[in-house]
């Protein structure tokens, strides 16, 4: 029995701890009384179940690493590896015909038009911080580019989403550029707060100047994208799409419709990156990764290659960020904090770096989880907090991190495993 | 002249109070070159301990008394914190791609916000002064330049943290390992220095060093929130690049910068873009200085 | 003419002269060694020379081909390998190790490839030459793993690949770039004397190509065997500058470098020797 004392002992050590960091705020909560002054009141019944609920967790951990030494991560990793082939054209599949399944509620349309918006940011962002390994903590700024660009040019010269959505993307390509010029020079987590700081200003900018913005409260009214000139509109008559159809207008064909602009969004984004990955600026940009020095003295220019990374990635938050605004016919300030980077950031991490089914499966995770966890409210980002922890832990390198080839001489194509790739230092 | 007095006595406060956070972002990242975002939440819930703790004393007379408690346990608190989540949220992490220990950190950001707003609640929480006054400096044509005791308080806290700090990590073995550890952690660790020990402690100072900053946060403004952690934590990181990250002193000229920064602008220019200011600045400085104002200038080795 | 022509090269970090008024010439063709002890200022001169570091004085002219010159100290990084035409290997070696070895092939005929595909645009839509150009780049490839002996390992990442595989991986990637002149960063280091013997008759292969080399080496047994004209750096200067018979029997190069008796044993490892 020597080796249950002994965990004993260690869970009793765990729950002291559990107990110094909840007990000042599960233990003693605050309030303000009738004359509004603080006072302090006492929960010993909920201070009591969290440490003992740590006591035992610890316990248990104890027991199970007693029991599996061995980690389990390799074995789902190979498993994974042999089924990434055809998890891809099957979710793809799926992802074309989700909205046409019969009785599929309208809600679930639009979780799906919100998971493809994070699905094309991750694949943006891939670019830039899978492919080129930059670390850009600052990817707001490019999806608040692209939303306020088709906010402003259509409320101010009337101009329709898919006329806006290039200009969008150009602009978004325009201030990455801009950013990107200064700064590339830095390195790691020099280049990391820059971006930040950049989303940061973008933000602040777009809060104060109201007379351009309208400042905290938003832009509102901004047009509905068409289908070739076909309005969605519930009343339905001539110009519209259920009256050029002539079907009853339903609250689905709108959102549907979303869905299917945002997934051509996405697969071009898709596209390109993959198109892109098997030539020379991808491949470059996967050298840089790797070996910035080696890069230059093969004669690359390593700004210009960064430079074209950011642009493009930006290009493509800012194609994103035309496409949120549309649908939403309103946006704020609030939509683009620092919280969005790092989710779209713990996105393309959480799918290994620089894969791209990774962020799919990272995105409908992230997002569809917490969205499933609404019932839950106050706990919910607690508990999406707590996730991020714990699949970093378990998956360092994310769910896919292996790298395949983008030339082969022989026909067997191997992957390259993690522990060879490199994440970058810039 | 003298309304650039009052907001260089302004900036002076609120920089002190950055840099003491500041330099747990520099400890930290110094020694095992991560970002540690959690950092400013853990300044966050050593102003929750002292807002607690000085509602748990009301009725106590000695404010001294009453402060000295605050600091002390927020102190211990946050070391708790500070210790622990890097046992849990770092330390499997170690050694593992750069990437993977920031979201663990972001997450860490994301538990420790929403943590304490559902065990305290989202509103604000505010006390009354407790070191009111001040002795009035200057008065020029009617402007009054005010050096409130609070300040004066404030300033006098951080020095005196900051030469105990400075001969922790200057004169003592601890502070000698640490040096190491962070020169080469596994030369260190050949050479007998118990590395994870010297992390921990890491943590444990960068953090108590926060607990400080929060309290007088506290003390300076009377009201917190559960979100205040996330504005100063990205400020002191600020703070920590702009002196140079790694470096201590950096980081203490980087937090009274930027507050004197903050200071400046709010009173010449608009407050609105105090912020903006201080991101462009930072953007400028690094465009010139690449590794900060006394970083270490990292030669390319090839 | 001379391939490389470097007069009174000056390079200072602070107080400190790593490199003090070199001058030398290397010839078309021929495979110059620059040699020394530790901290003669070899490493530096080669940066300089490939473009690291921005000398303090001096100029390096290159010809990447005949009749034609180019001043290496006024390019930009990246464009010494392109303009002058001058690849390099490096002391620790920096392959892409996430990549295949014929990736990093790849990656070394960027420029070429890159105009290729139109700057990128035309490249994903799928027209203009970048086809073509791809599969010449394939056969560039093939012929340098071919002459290293890596086609069995083409497809393998380089950080997988055993030492010596990875040396000479390094030395396929320098070859990809086309350069008229190749620099070896102590290319013999960490490999046994059949590795060693092999590296010899690939380096005479590259020369026969046509490119020449120069190459900074501790092994003698390599240099003495190899070169057909070495340079003798100590203390930032140059102390010698001939073929290898006259630098074996040089007595300025013996007492400062070689150490007394040790001149008939070229084959001795010199770093032990070097104080």
């Amino acid at each position: 029995m020597r080796p249950l004392a002994r965990d004993l002992k260690d869970a009793a050590a765990v729950a002291f701890f559990a107990f110094l960091i909840f007990g000042p705020f599960i233990g003693l909560p605050l309030s303000n009384n009738q004359a509004g002054n603080l006072t302090l009141g006492t929960r010993p019944q909920a201070l009591a179940l969290a440490v003992g609920a740590v006591f035992l967790a610890r316990l248990g951990l104890l027991a199970w690493a007693r029991w599996h030494p061995a980690p389990l991560a390799p074995r789902f990793t190979i498993k994974l590896q042999g089924a990434g082939r055809f998890i891809a054209p099957v979710l793809l599949v799926f992802a074309v015909l989700m909205p046409l399944l019969p009785g599929l509620p309208n809600a679930y349309i639009d979780l799906g038009v919100l998971i493809m918006t994070y699905v094309m940011l991750g694949w943006g962002l891939n670019i830039v911080v899978g492919l080129a390994g930059l670390l850009d903590l600052g990817y707001v700024a490019f999806y608040a580019v692209g939303a306020y660009s088709f906010a402003l040019i259509s409320l101010n010269f009337g101009l329709g989403f898919w006329e806006c959505l290039p200009i969008a993307g150009i602009l978004a390509a325009f201030w990455g550029v801009c950013l990107g010029f200064p700064v590339l020079r830095l390195r790691g987590d020099y280049l990391a707060i820059v971006t930040l700081a950049f989303g940061e200003i973008i933000r602040l900018v777009i809060t104060n100047w109201v007379s351009l913005t309208g400042g905290p409260n938003g832009l509102l009214g901004m047009p509905q994208p068409s289908l070739f000139g076909l309005r969605f509109s519930m009343a339905g008559g001539p110009g519209t799409f259920a009256g050029f159809f002539h079907i009853t207008p339903a609250p689905w064909q709108r959102t549907a419709y979303l869905y299917y602009i945002i997934l051509a969004l996405a697969l071009l984004t898709n596209w390109v990156t993959l198109r892109l990955r098997k030539q020379p600026l991808g491949r470059a940009w996967e050298a840089l990764r790797e070996d910035e020095i080696a890069c230059r003295s093969l004669g690359i220019n390593v700004r210009n290659t960064k430079l074209t990374a950011f642009a493009i990635g930006a290009f493509f938050g800012g194609f994103a960020g035309c496409f949120f605004a549309a649908r939403q016919s309103f946006i704020s300030p609030d939509s683009f904090t620092f919280m969005e980077s790092a989710t779209v950031l713990a996105i393309v991490v959480l799918g290994g770096a620089g894969s791209q089914l990774g962020v799919v499966l990272a995105a409908c995770v992230m997002i569809g989880v917490p969205q499933m966890l609404q019932s839950l409210q106050i706990y919910r980002m607690l508990i999406f907090g707590l996730a991020l922890v714990i699949i970093m832990i378990v998956r360092p390198r994310g769910f896919i991190s292996t790298r395949r080839p983008t030339v082969t001489l022989g026909k067997r194509g191997g992957v390259i495993g993690a522990d060879l790739v490199s994440q970058g230092r810039g | 002249m003298a309304y650039a007095l009052q907001q260089l006595i302004n900036g002076l406060t609120l920089g002190m109070i950055y840099g003491l956070i500041a330099i747990g972002y520099t400890m930290v990242y110094g020694i095992i070159g991560m970002i540690n975002f959690a950092h400013g939440d853990v300044f966050m819930i050593g102003a929750f301990v002292g807002i607690i703790v000085l509602t748990a004393l009301t009725g106590l007379t000695s404010v001294p008394l009453g402060l000295l408690v605050a600091f002390i346990a927020s102190a211990i608190i946050c070391g708790v914190y500070g210790f622990s989540i890097e046992r849990v949220a770092y330390r499997p992490l170690r050694g593992s791609f750069r990437l993977a220990p920031l979201i663990s950190a972001i997450g860490m950001s994301i538990v420790l916000e929403n943590y304490v707003q559902v065990s305290q609640g989202a509103l604000e929480r505010a006390i009354p002064s407790l070191i009111p006054g001040g002795v009035t400096l200057m008065n020029q044509g009617g402007f009054v330049v005010q050096l409130s005791w609070m300040q004066l308080a404030i300033v006098i806290v951080t020095i005196a943290v900051l030469a105990g700090f400075t001969y922790l990590v200057t004169k003592t073995p601890l502070g000698r390992a640490m040096r190491a550890v962070e020169q080469d952690a596994k030369m260190a660790a050949l050479l007998g220095i118990d590395t994870d020990r010297t992390i921990s402690l890491t943590f444990i100072i960068g953090s108590a060093l926060a607990a400080f900053a929060g309290v007088m946060f506290l003390l300076y403004y009377g009201v917190i929130d559960f979100y205040i952690g996330f504005n100063a934590g990205i400020k002191a990181f600020t703070a920590a690049v702009l002196g140079g990250i790694g470096s201590l002193p950096g980081a203490v000229l980087g937090g009274l910068l930027i507050g004197l920064i903050e200071a400046f602008w709010s009173g010449y220019a608009t407050v609105a873009y105090k912020d903006a200011a201080v991101y462009s600045i930072l953007a400028i400085v690094l465009m010139f200085m690449p590794s900060g104002l006394l970083g270490r200038h990292e030669v390319e080795k090839v | 003419m001379n391939v490389l022509t470097v007069t009174n090269l000056t390079m200072r970090f602070g107080g400190l002269t790593a490199v003090n008024n070199v001058s030398f010439t290397a010839a078309r063709g021929h495979i110059t060694a620059i040699i020394g002890p530790n901290g003669a200022g070899k490493t530096t001169l080669f940066n300089c020379i490939t473009g690291f570091y921005k000398p303090s004085a001096g100029s390096i002219a290159v010809s990447p081909e005949p009749g034609k010159a180019v001043q290496l100290e006024k390019l930009p990084g990246h464009a010494i390998a392109r303009k002058g035409r001058v690849a390099r290997t490096f002391q620790n070696i920096r392959l892409f190790g996430g990549m295949t070895a014929l990736e990093n092939l790849m990656v070394a005929q960027h420029n070429r490839l890159q105009a290729a595909t139109g700057f990128g645009v035309l490249g994903v839509l799928g027209i203009g030459g970048y086809r073509a150009a791809e599969r010449r780049g394939i056969e560039l490839a093939r012929h340098w793993l071919e002459q290293t002996g890596l086609v069995e390992r083409a497809d393998d990442p380089a950080g997988a690949l055993p030492y010596g595989a990875q040396r000479r991986l390094e030395i396929a990637r320098a070859m990809c770039t086309e350069p008229a002149l190749l620099c070896l960063d102590e290319p013999a280091a960490g490999l046994n004397p059949r590795e060693s013997a092999g590296l010899n008759a690939l380096l005479r292969k590259i020369r026969e190509g046509g490119c020449s080399l120069l190459l900074i080496e501790h092994d003698m047994g390599v240099v003495m065997n190899l070169s057909d004209h070495i340079i003798v750096l100590d203390h930032g200067k140059k102390i010698a500058d001939g073929t290898p018979a006259e630098i074996r029997a040089d007595p300025v190069v013996i007492g400062a470098y070689l150490g007394e008796g040790e001149e008939d044993d070229p084959d001795a490892p010199v770093a032990e020797h070097a104080a």
